[in-house]
């Protein structure tokens, strides 16, 4: 008999919780669940949203974009970072920013289709004592509640260039695939170099981080690429899509590759580098990048498959990026 | 004897509030959600055991928890089929430490098998990867495929299909390969920019080449070496390669039984090398260009002691071949050398070796001026005490 009450004083608290926000504005993220030790069934226990269908963030949770995003089937995303009351990020150069234990990053999916919004899932990073911990939630189809999905999810789902596709939702530990650096799970997204200065100004402002981290070169905004260097646009969306696994101490370290902003060698940049543990992967291309070649180059061999064991990235890809491509071919072809 | 054995077991198991646990997962609806969870939701010491039957997968499964043992009904009864596979680049890969892997097979991924990367002390045990449809290039890379790690045992294991190598060690040291079988893929074993490795008793057949050993430029990790090689059966490797072109293994020659390039210190001793048309063993160069300051392309210390050997050169895959063996009365000498490297090579003297003679690393079999060859006499440079996985891995078999 203890089982039905309970679930009936459960719903009378979530009705009371929903009244609670409306009657308060002012309603702030539940601190404690964010660096507690578990993983909540659904995401409204952090706090994070006073409409979380809407995606309007309580106050502290703070909205933000990159300048090169990443690339996931076209899917919208909804970013936010929260810095708990009484501390600050610390601005680390050009990199991550430092975010505080305590602090939570949080990334919303939506396709919009018939001309409304669907959200499909909500990743989290909170940073806890022991590090960074990934939880990915998935949005219920009344998009009340997005409920843990510890082992990922498959949805169907139409992206902005009309294509039908069952867009997956990483399990847990392919979050870490990702996120993960010499055995830590890590942010990649919030990196003052793809960050907007007024934005990186106004966290400051707002007491949020300690000051304006120095940034020589700026990823080039994506919308605004035509305007930017075509090595640029290239490199920083090589650095956003691939750099994550494709450098040193994360998934694909063995294969020598580094795609990173900073990394100026070529040889580890893919021109004339023959591939390692390519497999089928390579096609009957014999190099990564061959000058003057991207017909002849693995790296856009692959970015254009959506073939198992073929396809690059492995992970959240559905539809080929055919902005990315072009990007990438524009580059390999002026080399 | 028998009850005080009992009594201790019960009391180590009162003793211990956090006794190891075991998921069980079943085959059937939702297979896969319900085997993922298991593998997120194992804590350390933890035992997921799968049921017999056929598991359905769709995507990649993960484990990243140290010190797990999954465990099937046996590699036979126990099928995770990857058929359906639509994204990941292997069908489970392993990023924590400690773990066993036994008694389950996986079936046609559409990428490598089971990867296991920055894993240390791994057990690889009576675990099958198969691509059912046989040698294709359309298969996945990588059967078993551990990288970047230290102490990793391979054992009982069965292999076949894989368009690179069945099973493949990369970047890592401290490694044993034994008892298993490497059928019908386009490398059957291969130690690559590794060290400490002992590959023996294994069963390597029909594939295009049996047992490599070698190292690559450009990679995070070389230097690889002393790696000793004995007592598998390396036998008909004589499957065409069907690599796709790109990969370092599309050029081995069909007919292969033991090549090793680059490395330093490879003992090659009492196998059955048998009717491997190309070379019984083969010790060469890296016969690319490269830019890597680091990278030694030539093979040093490499020594062929005894090994049975019959029936290996008649159809080498070589220009000039048919001349070749001709020349040779039939059939290629077993060992065959380039010509490159100071002290590459010592041969015991019941192995008889021919030599392509090149001068200078990059040169192809085109340059090459072939004639028996004359080595030195055989000199074993491997720490033996030094090769292979620790003991107690061993103890996880039971």
């Amino acid at each position: 008999m203890i089982r039905p009450v309970a679930i009936l004083l459960a719903g009378a608290l979530a009705f009371a919780g929903a009244l609670a926000v409306r009657a308060q504005p002012t309603a702030t993220v539940d601190a404690a669940t964010v660096v507690a030790d578990g993983m909540p069934r659904n995401l409204s226990a952090f706090g994070f949203f006073a409409d979380g269908s809407g995606q309007v963030p309580v106050r502290g949770v703070v909205p933000y974009r990159l300048n090169t995003p990443l690339y996931s089937d076209g899917a919208e995303k909804l970013r936010f970072v929260y810095v708990p009351p009484g501390q600050q990020a610390k601005a680390g150069g050009e990199g991550l920013l430092d975010l505080p234990v305590g602090s939570a990053l949080i990334k919303t999916f939506a396709f919009t289709e018939g001309g409304k919004r669907r959200l499909i899932e909500t990743r989290l990073l909170l940073h806890r004592a022991e590090g960074w911990v990934a939880l990915p939630y998935l949005w219920n189809a009344e998009q009340t509640e997005a409920t843990l999905a510890l082992a990922g999810a498959r949805v169907a789902a139409i992206t902005p260039a009309g294509e039908a596709i069952d867009y997956r939702v990483p399990n847990k530990n392919q979050c870490k695939e990702c996120h993960g650096l010499n055995g830590a799970v890590v942010p990649i997204g919030p990196k003052a170099r793809n960050l907007s200065r007024s934005w990186l100004a106004d966290f400051a402002d707002a007491g949020h981080l300690d000051k304006v981290p120095d940034v020589s070169m700026s990823l080039p905004v994506w919308e605004a690429r035509n305007a930017a260097p075509v090595e640029a646009v290239a490199r920083a969306y090589l650095d956003v899509n691939c750099a994550h696994c494709h450098r040193p101490g994360a998934t694909a370290s063995n294969s020598g590759l580094d795609l990173r902003w900073e990394q100026g060698d070529p040889k580890a940049l893919g021109v004339m580098k023959r591939p390692v543990a390519a497999g089928r992967g390579a096609g009957a291309h014999l190099f990564d990048v061959v000058p003057g070649k991207p017909g002849e180059s693995i790296m856009t061999y692959r970015m254009k498959s959506l073939e198992g064991g073929v396809a690059m990235p492995e992970l959240g890809k559905s539809t080929v990026d055919r902005e990315g491509v072009e990007a990438v071919e524009r580059w390999i072809a002026g080399l | 004897m028998r009850m005080t054995c009992l009594a201790a077991l019960a009391l180590a198991g009162a003793a211990s509030p956090l006794a190891a646990a075991t998921h069980e997962v079943a085959a059937g609806d939702g297979a896969q959600t319900r085997l993922q969870e298991a593998l997120i939701l194992a804590q350390p010491g933890d035992e997921v055991v799968l049921g017999a039957g056929r598991f359905a997968i769709g995507d990649g499964l993960s484990l990243d928890v140290d010190r797990v043992t999954v465990r099937g009904a046996g590699m036979d009864a126990t099928i995770l089929d990857f058929t359906g596979q639509a994204g990941s680049g292997e069908g489970l890969l392993v990023t924590s430490d400690g773990v066993t892997l036994r008694d389950f097979a996986i079936e046609n991924p559409k990428g490598d098998g089971i990867k296991s990367k920055g894993a240390d002390d791994i057990v690889y045990h009576r675990v099958r990867v198969t691509w059912t449809g046989g040698p294709l290039a359309t298969n996945g890379a990588y059967g078993i495929y551990p990288v970047e790690s230290t102490n990793v045992l391979i054992d009982g294991v069965q292999v076949s299909g894989a368009s690179d190598a069945g099973i493949y060690v990369g970047q890592s040291r401290k490694i044993t390969v034994r008892n298993s079988v490497a059928q019908a893929n386009v490398a059957g074993i291969e130690i690559e920019n590794s060290r400490d490795a002992l590959v023996e008793a294994n069963l390597v057949t029909r594939n295009t080449g049996g047992i490599l050993v070698f190292d690559l430029p450009s990679l995070p990790v070389m230097g690889g070496g002393n790696v000793l090689v004995r007592d598998n059966l390396v036998v008909d490797n004589d499957t065409p390669n069907f690599a796709p072109p790109g990969n370092i293994v599309a050029g081995v020659r069909r007919g292969t039984g033991i090549m090793v390039m680059a490395n330093d210190a490879v003992t090659v001793e009492q196998n059955t090398i048998m009717g491997n048309p190309t070379s019984g063993v083969m010790v060469v160069a890296y016969p690319l260009a490269f830019e890597d300051a680091r990278y030694n392309p030539y093979p040093r210390k490499v020594a062929i002691g005894p090994n049975r050997v019959s029936g290996n050169g008649t159809e080498p895959q070589i220009g000039g071949g048919d001349q070749l063996v001709a020349a040779f009365g039939g059939a290629l000498p077993p060992v065959m050398w380039d010509g490159l490297g100071e002290g590459a090579i010592t041969v015991h003297p019941s192995m008889t070796g021919w030599t392509l003679a090149l001068t200078a690393q990059g040169q192809g079999p085109d340059d090459a001026t072939p004639a028996p060859a004359t080595f030195a006499a055989y000199v074993d440079a491997v720490d033996r005490g030094a090769v292979g996985s620790s003991p107690e891995l061993d103890a996880r078999l039971k």
